[in-house]
This record gives structure tokens, sequence and C-alpha cells, in this order.
């Protein structure tokens, strides 16, 4: 018969200690077919057909795509549950049956340019890097050849309800049924992050693991701001976040839940949700045993006598748990001839320390000097236990820095290193050259100790923020954090000059070269003044007499 | 008598009527064109210049509520309003002040935004001449049968238009574009609306059959923009292309109001400027042509009474799974950060040495044949 297909859907709310909320959507569809093998797939029913075929194309193992604006603020609102830098990231694994990768990769993002209304088209192998150890597959595989790998930003990129709407449409439901219908783009886009995101993998469909099925993972994170609808009460509901209640599960869906965190207050002193439940879930997530109020909206008495549902969440201050990593990232120095990027990880673990993996990846118009180069822990210096560093071709392709550095215990590991701006063709400039030129958010993979034990059984029945990135062993968890993109000026040329230029020179050549010419070839002549009256009328009459004239 | 005049009374508005279904089954097919398409570009960059993204999402959704879909549209957008920083109420762009109407909608799919706006990109569109693996929302597939719709705004001159502050498209280009098109059979029958300052300088220089074009002012003249709101802080609409969306709020799909309706739109009481348009290029009389042939996508219904009989239903065949007997190797998920494998992960490339004893032999056979050639008494002169 026809292969199984599933779809989920879940929503995570969190208050966050600042006073902000946040909540992630996740929609999952697993689909137990094989895009490889001879015969094209060519009925469809819950996965979208466009991103079928994008897969078997192109021979795609994993791809990951995500459309942010605005910046995870780690101190003040903790660790999000999916990472992301702000503008477009795409990194892509190919199957091992690809030959050419770069040509393969650059069709790729044509056409998923198309499919996201989004400048992908713009990634080519000036901003495209292949790393060398971060961005390990996340879904199953036993080969990692990293010449499969592909990975770019851009982060200039905007992202607005044009790249919403195309993604609401791979939906199964689209936006008429189920949780969608809360993604309304005047709520979603005035709040301080919002990032939307399509995660494809192979996954393994039993405990066994011999067959693989695709799984297809839409997700999507915002931050409601506080401030933002006027009033400052610590007080939340879905009718105030996203302005729509809930009426109906999609009818799709195998399982439909809303997720809240009670964690910090389990007995409600605090806290307060309403309309109230008796279903509770605990989960480990991030490192963390949390637990979660549960509303399943396939059960029709979820929705009441009213037919719908509007969570009411009350809370009064909350403390947060200190995050355990956190980065930052800013230029140094002066003028638009030199600076100096500077990277700061913090390790705010009391005893522990832990491994990560630094990459970066600069533009070539940074020309970046590797050998001042200095990582520093506590002021000594941190000789990192792995380096891969790629030089940048001009116009060719960017600088690519790996670097695996242990950090101690609490402390804060500073990365600098020096670069010279380089002045590029006048052709090469945006039509805004002032605004300054990004440089592409620092991804940070570490393996960061955990507080309680995580679940290493990855087939049991997790909810799905919690079952993202795969758990290998019980002391740590992985995680990804994303320091702020740069934004550097460049040594710009007046636009505006060239007709006044063209004058001004034109003017100085004239009158320098007309001036020259004069001197060298003017000759001068004697000339007698002119007779007055009476005497051209005597010459008259002298002619006419035949006399010469006086 | 009376059942008489009765039955002729019946007769005539029979025939009136039957008569009155022809004309309109002639007019139905009179324009001669099938599918719709639509370009609509702003060409202008940053934040004061919110009312030309405002001008071109009004007419996208003029085109969009006429019926064309966005399939059939290329939309251009030079920068982004609706998500800029400075907009307080994102995800909108407004048309009319104090908020009434938000054009920018919830179902909008921007085809080339930001850098992509440029000359060469917008030319490529029109003459099809785009690399292989642009996808299809980028490109007008338009045939020898396609009405299309051409609206650029933005800030121009005598003879230019300015893209993005940085370069500009003469009115002879466009012209030479739409001769390609023409030649390429590319259209039945185009028309162009323009909306910048001294915008009837760049029609003045079409030569191609079929074209129509309007313009919002004359050569000489600027185009003014309408209003501003006081809390969003810029002006949100053209004077032209405001009286333009108010006129075609008024049209639906069954409209037949005609191409002089639409000349007549802002006259100069109300625009200041004077707009202009030019039909001698346009083979049928522009009060035929319909509103409705250029801004909305009327499809074609011929109903027929006969009946059609269907072939046998389509039986889906069985897939059969091969079950390959063969040991399957057992997946699993891969480790997220092996920190000793890294550690000692092979470097790629490593620096070419020659191999070993390479130069030693190079030299012993440079010093033999030199011995060689001159004998041995040379020796001690060396050593």
């Amino acid at each position: 018969g026809c292969p199984k297909d599933d779809f989920q859907e879940e929503l995570v709310i969190r208050p966050l200690h600042s006073g902000d909320i946040y909540a992630s959507f996740q929609f999952r569809t697993l689909w137990e077919t094989d895009f490889m093998r001879g015969n094209k797939v060519s009925h469809y029913r819950l996965f979208p057909k466009s991103l079928g075929q994008v897969i078997s194309k192109f021979s795609v193992r994993e791809l990951h795509i995500s459309f942010t604006q605005g910046y995870w603020r780690t101190m003040q609102w903790g660790q999000p549950f999916l990472p992301s830098p702000p503008g477009a990231e795409l990194w892509v694994w190919f199957q091992d049956s690809v030959t050419d990768v770069d040509g393969t990769w650059k069709e790729l993002t044509n056409v998923l340019s198309g499919i996201f209304c989004a400048s992908l088209n713009f990634i080519d192998s000036t901003n495209t890097v292949q790393p060398s150890a971060s961005f390990k597959p996340l879904g199953i595989g036993n080969v990692t050849d990293h010449r499969f790998l592909r990975y770019a930003t851009l982060p200039r990129e905007i992202v607005c309800t044009e790249n919403l709407t195309p993604w609401k449409k791979l939906l199964p439901c689209g936006s008429k049924a189920g949780l969608a219908v809360l993604l309304k783009s005047e709520k979603l886009f005035h709040s301080s992050f919002h990032s939307q995101a399509v995660h494809i993998r192979p996954v393994c469909q039993d405990w066994q693991c011999k067959t693989t099925s695709w799984e297809l993972r839409q997700t999507l994170n915002v931050v409601f701001d506080l401030h933002t609808p006027g009033q400052g009460k610590l007080e939340w509901s879905l009718f105030k976040m996203f302005s729509r209640t809930l009426t109906e599960a999609c009818p799709l869906a195998s399982s439909s839940k809303i997720y809240i965190d009670i964690t910090d207050d389990p007995q409600g002193e605090q806290f307060e949700v309403s309309p109230a439940t008796h279903l509770l879930s605990q989960a480990m997530v991030l490192g963390d045993r949390r637990t979660f109020s549960v509303y399943d909206l396939t059960q029709q008495i979820t929705f009441g006598t009213v037919r719908s549902l509007n969570l009411l969440i009350r809370w009064k201050s909350r403390d947060m748990l200190r995050p355990l990593l956190h980065a930052e990232r800013y230029v140094a120095g002066y003028g638009l001839q030199t600076g100096e990027i500077h990277t700061l990880m913090y390790n705010n673990h009391p005893y522990r320390s832990f491994p990560v993996l630094l990459l970066d990846s600069v533009p070539w118009y940074l020309r970046l000097y590797i050998h001042t180069l200095t990582v520093t822990s506590k002021g000594k210096d941190n000789k990192p236990s792995y380096i891969h560093y790629q030089p940048s071709k001009d116009r060719v392709r960017p600088h690519l820095l790996e670097m695996l550095v242990q950090l101690p215990p609490n402390s804060v590991t500073e990365v600098t290193v020096q670069f010279e701006r380089a002045l590029l063709k006048w052709t090469e400039y945006t039509p805004d050259p002032n605004h300054g030129f990004y440089v592409g958010s620092s991804v940070i993979s570490s393996l960061v100790p955990s507080i309680v034990a995580m679940d290493t059984n990855s087939t049991r029945e997790q909810p799905l923020f919690s079952s993202f990135f795969p758990c290998k062993e019980e002391s740590s968890y992985f995680m990804r954090v994303y320091t702020e993109p740069l934004l550097v000026n460049l040594p710009t040329p007046d636009f505006s000059m060239p007709y006044n230029v063209i004058c001004l020179t034109c003017t100085v050549v004239a009158v320098g070269y007309g001036s020259l010419y004069n001197l060298l070839t003017r000759s001068f002549q004697i000339e007698e003044p002119s007779p007055g009256l009476a005497k051209r009328i005597a010459n008259i009459i002298r002619k006419m007499r035949g006399v010469p004239p006086l | 008598m009376k059942i008489l005049t009765l039955l002729s009374l019946l007769a005539t508005h029979l025939s009136a009527s039957s008569v009155n279904i022809e004309e309109n089954a002639g007019q139905f097919f009179s324009s001669g064109h099938t599918n719709n398409w639509a370009v609509l570009v702003c060409t202008s960059r940053f934040w004061f210049n919110y009312r030309h993204v405002a001008n071109t999402l009004s007419v996208y959704r003029s085109v969009k509520r006429l019926g064309i879909p966005d399939s059939h549209i290329v939309l251009m957008l030079a920068d982004d309003m609706a998500c800029n920083h400075r907009n307080p109420k994102p995800a909108t762009v407004f048309s009319h002040k104090n908020m009434e109407l938000n054009v920018y909608g919830d179902d909008v799919e921007v085809d080339y935004r930001g850098y992509e706006v440029t000359v060469e990109n917008f030319l490529r569109v029109l003459t099809g001449r785009l690399p292989p693996s642009t996808p299809r929302s980028k490109r007008l597939l338009s045939d020898d049968r396609s009405n299309i719709l051409i609206y650029l705004t933005g800030h121009g001159g005598n003879g230019f238009l300015k893209f993005q502050d940085s370069e500009e498209i003469s009115n002879v280009e466009l012209a030479d574009a739409f001769e390609q098109m023409w030649q390429k059979r590319r259209y039945n029958e185009l028309l162009f609306i323009i909306d910048t300052c001294q915008g009837a300088s760049m029609y003045e220089r079409f030569y191609s059959p079929n074209l129509m074009a309007l313009a919002s002012s004359q050569v000489g003249e600027d185009s003014l923009s309408h209003q501003p709101d006081l809390a969003i802080g810029v002006h949100l609409m053209d004077r032209y292309t405001f009286y333009l969306l108010e006129f075609l709020e008024d049209i639906h799909p069954s409209s037949k109001a005609n191409m002089n309706d639409l000349f007549k739109v802002c006259p100069k009481s109300q625009c200041v400027s004077t707009p202009g348009h030019r039909t001698d290029l346009f083979l049928r009389d522009p009060g035929s042509a319909l509103i409705t042939d250029f801004f909305g996508s009327v499809r074609k219904v011929e109903i027929t009474m006969e009946t059609i009989n269907l072939t046998e239903p389509i039986q889906q065949v069985e897939q059969n799974f091969v079950n390959e007997e063969r040991q399957k190797e057992t997946y699993s998920y891969v480790d997220q950060l092996p920190v000793s494998e890294i550690i000692h992960q092979k470097p790629k490339q490593k620096d070419w040495h020659p191999p070993d004893g390479f130069i030693l032999g190079l030299w012993t056979l440079i010093l033999l044949v030199f011995f060689k050639t001159y004998g041995m008494k040379h020796l001690k002169h060396i050593f």
C-alpha cells in the first residue's frame, strides 16, 4: 500500500523572567518513503510536494533553512529550543551520489529562493563555506564526509509576511485549522524575535532503526515584548499574543498539543493558567527537567462550552536559570583601514569545563591576519586543540576559521583577530553602501554538562521540542549558540560626485592647457590703428584720382 | 387576436434577447487574449520612499482582487517597508491615512526583493532571458495570447527612471525591450502605466504594435504625493495611483468599464500634474478594451449541453515493496561533537615535497654529466 505518513503539531509557551513570553510552534510530518530509490514518488499527501521534489532532484540528505528577524538575547531569555542566527541561514548535506556539489548547491539555492520568496540566490561561492567539523548531520547516517556539506548565511536578509505566506502553505492544514490559525503576520512581526525554519532529515522509523523515514519539521519561534501592547502587567493570553483563539485541532494531525512551562511554580501560587488542566507532563530539555501543563486539542473537552480556547497566563516575577554558555562578538578599533574582531565566550558553570567548536566565516573584504589570532581565558593563553583555517580568495571565497577550544569553568574566553578592510570595485558596492556590510554570526557548537540525566532513548514518545537534537550521552546535551552579526563600514567612495568632478576637472584642464597652448603658439603682429573719418574720405578721393593714400 | 399579439410580443422579445446573447458572446471573444500577466515594479529604496511601495502594492491588491493569481504576477519591491524597523505598525503598508486600508495584507508573495530589483533583472524578466535555474515564480512565462500589465513607479526624469538610487533605465531601452517581446511573441496586448515625475517621456519612444501607455505627468511636470500620515511620518501614496486605486476599487470582475474611463482618472484638478496616455500603437479602439482585459483575469467559460463519456476510473498500481532479504545495516544518529575524532582528524592538505633522495639523485646526475664531458682532471679543482 501507500507509505504511511503522520503529522503532529505542538505549541510550547514559556514565560520569561523579564516579562516577555516565548512561544515555539513545531509542525512535524513523518513519511516512510524513500526519495532516493529508482521509482519517482508521485503521490503526496501530508508531505508538501515542492519540498519532496527538491529532495529528490538535488539528492539532498539533510536540509536546514531558517529566517530570523531579531537577535536572541541569551542572558535575558535563556536558551531557545531551536537556535538560529539573524537573517537567513541555510545548510545542506548532500547524498554521496552527488558529483558536482557546488553546482547542485547553486541550483538548490535558486529553487529555494522561489519557494520561500527570499533572495537566497545571493548565496554563491563568496559566502558559502564547507565546515570541517561543525554541523554534523542531525539525522541518521553512518558516513560523514564533510565534502558533501555546505553552509551559508545572509545576515542582511529581511523576513516579512512574504516569507511567512509560502511557509504556511507547506503545512497540511495550511493556516485554516489547528495551531496555524494563530500565525497572523501583524502580531508575529511586532515582536522582539521571530524565527521560522524548515528542517528536513532522515530519522529512524522504529527502535531497531533498520529503515528510515523522512522527517519534515517546520518551526516558528517568537518572543513577544512585554511593553508592546501598552500594558505592563505580567499577564498574557492567546488572544493578546496572536489576536486569535483556537477552535479546533488540525483534522489531519495525529496529535495536537499545547505545553505551558510551569516548572518554577508547580503549586500554582505565583503562577496561574486558565482554563485549568490536570494534564501534566515532564520532559528533559536543555539539560533540565521541566514540568508542563498540557492541553490536548484533539479532545473536544479542551475547548469547553464556548468551543474556543483562549489560554490566560498570569504570573508574578520569576527567577531564571543562568544560561551556562553565552557568547558575544564585536568589532574594535577605529578608522576605515584596520580593525579587530573580538569574540567572547562565557562559561557560567561553577566547576565543569567543556569543549566548544567555534565556526567563523568572514567575507573576503575583511582581510584577516591570522598571525594575530589570540585565544585567552582568565588572562592566560588557551591553545585550541584543533584549528582549521581556510584563507579567503578575493571575490571567490570567504575566510573559514574553525577552532575547538576548552572553556575553563566560570570564565570568559576571548578570541581576537585583526583585520584590514579592502577597497571594493565601484560596481561591487550595494545601492546603500553607507549602511555598512554585514559579517555573519559565529556559530558555537558545544556539549554542555546537564543538571539532570538526559534521556538517550531516541524512540520513546517525546514532545517535539525535546527531541530535536539527538542525545548520545546522559551527562551532557548538545547546543548551538549564535553571536551577533557584525556591521562593518568599508571605505566608501562618494557616489554623488562624478558630475561635479567632471566639471571641475574639465575647467582645470581647459584653463591650464588652453593658456599653455596659447603661450606657445600665439604670434604677435603689428597693426596700424584705423584712420579717422576725414582721412578715410581723403583716401577714397585719392584712390579715385590714382594717387597713393595718406 | 389577443393571443396572436401576445405570441408576436413573445417572439420579438425572444429574438431580441437572443440577439443580445449573441452580442455578448461576440464581445466575449473580441479581445483575443487567453491569459493575463502583471509585472509590478517599485524601484525606490529607503524609508522616505514608502509611497512607492504603497503604490505598487495597491495595484497588486487590485490585480489580485480582480482575479490574476500570484503565479502570474511578478512583484518587484526594491525595499522592505512593512517590516522596516521604522514602521510603527509592522507587517502593514497603508495607502489611506488613519491606517484605513492595509494594502500589504496577509497573503503577499514578493518575487524580487531588495538588491535583486535592478535594471538587468527587470529587462531579463521582460525578455525572458533568465538563467536556467531561475524558479518559475520569478519568470514571466507569457505567450502570444497574453495580455500583460506593466506598472512602474519610483523617481524619474525626462527619459529615464531611477532604480534604487544607483542606476537608471532609459526610455530607449524600455522601447527596445518591448520590441524584443513583440518579436518573440511574448504578448498579445500590453498596458504600460508609469507613476513618476515626467512619466510621459518614458513612453515617447515606443514603436512596437499593441502597446497602450499611461503616465501620471507630462514632460516638465512633477508627479506629486498625496497625503502624509502623521503617525507613520511619511507620505503614503502618490496622487495618480491613489485616484487610480479609488477607481479600481469600484471595478469588479464582470465590470464593463473600458479604457476611456481609465484615461479620465485623476484630472489636473486632483492630480496637479496632467496625466497623459498614448494609444496610437494600439490596434483596437481603446473604447472597446475593457479594464478587466488587463487588470483582471477573466476566465472564458463555454457552457455545453453535451454529455462526455469518461474512461474507466484510474486504478492505483499496487506498489510491491521488494523486501530485500539481505542484512540491512543498522543506522544510528551521528555524534554531534566528537571531540577526540575532531582532534585527531587528519589534516586535509599536505604541502607537496619532492620524494626523498630526489635532490640528491639530481645533483649526482649533474656531476656525472659534467665530469663525463670535461674529464676527471677537473675534479681536483672542485674538491
